[in-house]
């Protein structure tokens, strides 16, 4: 597909990027993986639209932005619910919806979760660094999507597509995030190895797409602990001195020196995605 | 034989950790090299990347590890065949430092801290060749080995918000340098007008793991003279 049309950018949102599955092969430079926090809402999205997996969606992130469309497309919205409209009409998720040139897309109140995905047919056909549309800077220039930005996709006339929707999983929007032991988990004390699971967890106002702060119970550091730094990754565990855990998420650093205490499942990740601040979490350990 | 032992650590269903004593040592340096591309030839397609670290080969697979057993078995097959001798052509990269106070704007206190005159510091932070462990913390950001005792120096007590690209650092018993702008606790001596990431080329580090760095000290007009050099992408980097 020819990129002959363009999504403009009239109001960001709070934090809005452009995002794939992510950035493989480059971890031994020091360069983070990135890609979309929530992959299950994202597949969601291109999969409605008969995209491949490979296409880049626009992450949208608790407050969402104003968008005019140039050129006639399909769209898919997926994940949290931000309240979408189409020329202000509500549209619903998961559902194909057809948009014309000169339509504009927005957000109003989030409702549930934190990440959404918008997809469109054929994908967003922004730069490509390092095997990749996924924004991260100093990889990419942005970090953000920002106003006035002219974001590339491809025209499409809808007609004889059929506008497919799907029901939500509210399951991804439940608490339990199921997990595995990190390679560090015998530094726990012998009451946290057990208590660790199933104990409610908050989410911290420190969340970002490097990682996911928890708040809510103070684990206790081991003191005599040595450890070279390692290997981490998205969905790692870490226990930090301050006797709090971070979970890292799709923009963490490659390597890390805290105790990796779980490894998230990435079902786990893709709930923790849409957990905003003062959400309850809790680890499952899977079998 | 081979002298290290090596053990294994799964981290989630789709990695896999090796790792080696827990040791900053070249020799273990060089036996994870050999070891990840023995493995990397062996185990091929099943990989998505491997990583290393000072003391830790991770494996990345495509999909979850269908039987771990069986992975750890042909892993120690070949790390039992492995000869201890370098294969990998490991360089020696020549790096231009300034380390006029404009950039050094540490070098003072550290020197004092020390006891030891400005030109001292600079005179033992560019005699050693630093080895390349791995790189890490950002992107082309390497972790060099071989800081001379006498000026390892503690992170500052509060970090800086921002550092500039190029600064060169130390913290603690490693020095560094920042390949791009960003936060940072290091004490700074320096700065080197060379991209330590180019997202533009392929490989985008000219250095990796294994490699070893020596520094050189510049004045300022060598280094804008290199640092224009570097944006036109006229500069030839020397190694040996």
């Amino acid at each position: 597909m020819t990129a002959d049309g363009f999504v403009e950018v009239i109001t960001p949102g709070l934090y809005t990027t452009i995002q794939d599955k992510g950035r493989f092969g480059f971890r031994k430079y020091g360069v983070p993986v990135s890609g979309v926090m929530d992959e299950q809402s994202a597949s969601m999205a291109n999969h409605l639209l008969n995209n491949s997996s490979a296409c880049a969606l626009m992450e949208i992130t608790m407050v969402g932005p104003k968008l005019l469309f140039s050129a006639p497309t399909l769209i898919t919205i997926s994940g949290a619910d931000i309240s979408p409209q189409l020329n202000e009409t509500p549209i619903p998720l998961n559902k194909v919806t057809q948009v014309l040139k000169g339509d504009v897309v927005s957000f109003g109140k989030l409702k549930f979760g934190l990440r959404c995905y918008l997809a469109v047919k054929g994908g967003f056909q922004t730069e490509m660094v390092m095997n990749s549309r996924s924004y991260f800077t100093p990889v990419t220039n942005n970090n953000l999507v920002q106003k006035g930005d002219q974001l590339s996709i491809s025209s499409f006339n809808e007609s004889e597509h059929h506008l497919s929707s799907v029901k939500i999983d509210h399951l991804l929007f439940s608490p339990a995030l199921s997990c595995s032991k990190g390679p560090e988990f015998h530094l726990l004390t012998s009451t946290e190895q057990k208590s660790i699971f199933g104990k409610k967890l908050l989410v911290s106002q420190d969340n970002n797409r490097m990682g996911y702060r928890l708040e809510g119970y103070q684990f206790q550091y081991p003191t005599t602990y040595n450890m070279l730094t390692s290997s981490v990754l998205p969905g790692t565990v870490q226990l930090t001195p301050s006797g709090k855990l971070i979970v890292l998420m799709k923009d963490c650093q490659t390597t890390g020196g805290y105790p990796r205490i779980l490894q998230l499942s990435k079902e786990g990740i893709n709930k923790l995605a849409q957990k905003k601040v003062a959400d309850s979490i809790s680890f499952l350990l899977e079998n | 034989m081979n002298p290290y032992p090596i053990t294994f650590k799964p981290l989630g269903q789709e990695a896999l950790i090796i790792e080696w004593p827990n040791e900053v040592n070249k020799n273990i340096l060089n036996d994870i090299l050999l070891l990840q591309s023995s493995v990397e030839n062996e185990l091929g397609k099943l990989l998505l990347e491997t990583v290393n670290a000072y003391n830790s080969l991770t494996l990345i697979f495509h999909s979850p590890i269908s039987s771990l057993n069986d992975t750890k078995k042909i892993i120690q097959q070949l790390h039992q065949l492995q000869p201890s001798i370098k294969s990998k052509s490991q360089k020696t990269w020549k790096i231009p430092v300034c380390y006029h106070k404009d950039f050094g704007i540490d070098l003072d206190e550290l020197a004092k801290q020390h006891e030891l005159s400005t030109d001292e510091v600079i005179a033992i932070h560019s005699e050693v060749e630093y080895t390349v462990y791995f790189t890490g913390f950002l992107p082309g950001f390497l972790y060099l080995g071989g800081l001379s005792e006498a000026i390892h120096t503690s992170r500052k007590a509060t970090p800086r918000l921002k550092i500039k690209k190029g600064a060169v650092a130390i913290g603690g018993q490693q020095t560094g340098i920042y390949p791009s702008e960003s936060p940072g606790g290091w004490n700074i001596i320096g700065n080197s007008p060379l991209d330590f990431f180019d997202p533009k080329h392929n490989p985008p580090c000219f250095s990796q793991a294994g490699d070893s760095l020596k520094f050189y000290s510049i004045d300022r007009n060598e280094h804008q003279w290199i640092l224009n050099e570097v944006e036109r992408g006229t500069y030839k980097l020397e190694s040996k």
